[in-house]
């Protein structure tokens, strides 16, 4: 690790300014300090937003608001998450170890980087690590790497299970800028896929502090998260699905989907959701729906086993959503 | 950098570079070894500590993060003549082969069963709401953080199903 300057920031406008000047924000620490160990980043500053105030899970007018600083296991154990957000409280329990989720937040957790093993490998080239160096795992070794979304300059996936689930319950994220304003943007938005710049991932700028994530209203509707991976515990996701369903007299009256390990970022498509709206739930409908999913899917050579995998994931998870919703 | 930590009920002042991670903190600095590195990358549960009573990977957060903090290792668990029942289930379930992961195992066990106490859940809980029990498949989901090399997995599982059991009674 590379020596730098630590600070502790004293308020999120503290932090803020900090990281405008180039400070790198520090919370669990469980994504970054590995980056740092193997530096692929070595930020000259740290700063610590640890002692802020952005814990806390409260019921608002907007909806459930979640801290930045909750970490996986709290936000897991909520009994409102648990019982009016299960998707959110699957995702977060089928992710990492039991000590990895005490220190994991919920702002670190959606800012985690790519498990790509060649990201981490300062020996090979990288655009995301070392911008124009190359894309080592086209053509490599890519068994975790994206079927839909990624270019010609990087084919990496984002790893989170958490972001999957909140994109599938369509939060929102808050966030204080540089200058001290507050902003909010849907969840959906704040991730942007490589293009030729993957060092680029989100819409955030120098300066942005995350400080809360919000729910909207519970959906009331069946929530399920599957998650596909190599071992049956603490790994990363080759396929997951975010599904939120509801059936009204028969026909699907709510639908939101997401999913994980496809793609560079957590991916969703609002088509996708209003294709089976209104629709009576058959074989036929769920088919469509993955044909449209997968319709512009790309394998690399070692993943493409995730076009079929995504395929059968997805309508087995439809099948059960449908099953658990009948009255 | 200086940092005051109180580790085993022990007040510490730690002076050190910012680098150091609370494991090497532990182990370099306040010679408190108990603690182990496997990975050093919040890969094998080797490292685990109790942070104000929470498991965590000391590999994976900096000491200076700690400042105030309480921590627990291995060593405050109990001692060879005073084990807690945890440490003494081990023994008497063989819970280990090389032993290099135990200390991670037992500091893991110890949080994991509070975690239980609490009504957390787990990936493998059919119901989010209900009381979690602690069947062998809780107990493996909720220790797939750490790793064993020797795969002592079975005696582990029975180590901590007779502490718990020990424990409620
Ligand atoms: C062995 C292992 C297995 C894992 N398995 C899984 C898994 O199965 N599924 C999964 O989803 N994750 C998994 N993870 C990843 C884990 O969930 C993340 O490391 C964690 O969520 C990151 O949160 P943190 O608070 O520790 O972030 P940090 O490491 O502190 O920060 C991560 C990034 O976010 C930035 N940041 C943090 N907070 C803020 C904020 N409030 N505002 C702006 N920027 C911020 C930091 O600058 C940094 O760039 C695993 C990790 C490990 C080590
Ligand atoms: S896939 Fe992306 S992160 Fe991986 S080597 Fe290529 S450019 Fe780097
Ligand atoms: S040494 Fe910390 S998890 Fe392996
Ligand atoms: S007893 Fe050898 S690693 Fe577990």
């Amino acid at each position: 690790m590379r020596p730098f300057d630590y600070l502790r920031a004293a308020s999120p406008d503290d932090a803020s300014a900090a990281a405008a000047q180039g400070a790198t924000i520090i919370a669990g620490g469980t994504n970054l300090l590995d980056l740092m160990k193997h530096e692929v980043v070595a930020p000259d500053t740290l700063v610590d937003i640890t002692r802020l105030d952005l814990g806390g899970i409260e019921q608002t007018d907007q909806g459930l608001r979640i801290g930045a600083l909750v970490t996986n296991s709290d936000l897991a154990a909520d009994r409102t998450v648990r019982r009016d957000y299960p998707v959110l409280a699957r995702a977060l329990l089928a992710g990492a170890s039991g000590q990895l989720r005490n220190k994991a937040t919920t702002g670190g957790n959606l800012l985690q980087r790519t498990r790509c093993y060649y990201f981490y490998d300062t020996s090979t080239p990288c655009n995301k690590r070392d911008p124009g160096s190359g894309c080592a795992a086209i053509g490599g070794f890519n068994r975790i790497h994206a079927i839909l979304g990624a270019s010609n300059h990087c084919i990496a996936t984002h790893p989170s299970d958490m972001a999957v689930a909140m994109l599938a319950l369509r939060a929102l994220i808050e966030i204080t800028g540089a200058g001290g304003d507050t902003r909010t943007l849907p969840l959906d938005d704040l991730y942007v896929l490589p293009g030729d710049r993957p060092d680029r991932e989100t819409v955030l700028n120098p300066g942005d502090l995350i400080t809360a994530v919000i729910l909207p209203p519970p959906a009331g509707a069946t929530q399920i998260y599957r998650k596909v991976r190599d071992r049956a515990s603490y790994a990363f996701a080759l396929v997951s699905v975010a599904c939120v369903l509801d059936l009204q007299d028969g026909k699907i009256a709510q639908a939101s989907l997401a999913f994980g390990g496809l793609a560079p970022r957590p991916w969703s498509a609002k088509a996708l959701n209003d294709m089976m709206l209104g629709e009576t739930p058959s074989d036929a409908l769920f088919e469509r729906v993955a044909d449209h999913l997968l319709a512009k899917a790309k394998g690399q050579g070692s993943n493409d086993f995730k076009i079929p995998l995504a395929r059968r994931t997805l309508i087995a998870v439809l099948h059960e959503a449908v099953e658990r919703a009948q009255p | 950098m200086q940092t005051k930590l109180t580790i085993n009920a022990q007040a510490h002042t730690l002076e050190a570079d910012t680098r150091t991670t609370l494991l090497d903190a532990l182990r370099f600095h306040l010679g408190l070894t108990g603690t182990k590195k496997g990975c050093d990358h919040g890969q094998c549960g080797a490292c685990t500590v109790l942070i104000n009573g929470r498991r965590i990977n000391s590999c994976l957060t900096l000491a200076c993060m700690h400042d105030g903090d309480e921590i627990t290792t291995i060593e405050g668990l109990g001692t060879p003549e005073a084990m807690s029942t945890l440490q003494r289930a081990f023994v008497e379930q063989d819970g280990f082969q090389c032993g290099y992961c135990t200390p991670g195992q037992i500091c893991s066990a110890t949080a994991m069963l509070d975690e239980i106490k609490a009504g957390w859940p787990s990936h493998v809980s059919d119901d989010l709401l209900a009381d979690p029990d602690l069947s062998d498949i809780e107990i493996g989901e909720r220790m797939s953080g750490n790793l064993c090399r020797c795969s002592a997995y079975p005696n582990i599982v029975d180590a901590i199903r007779d502490a718990a059991g020990t424990d409620s009674a």
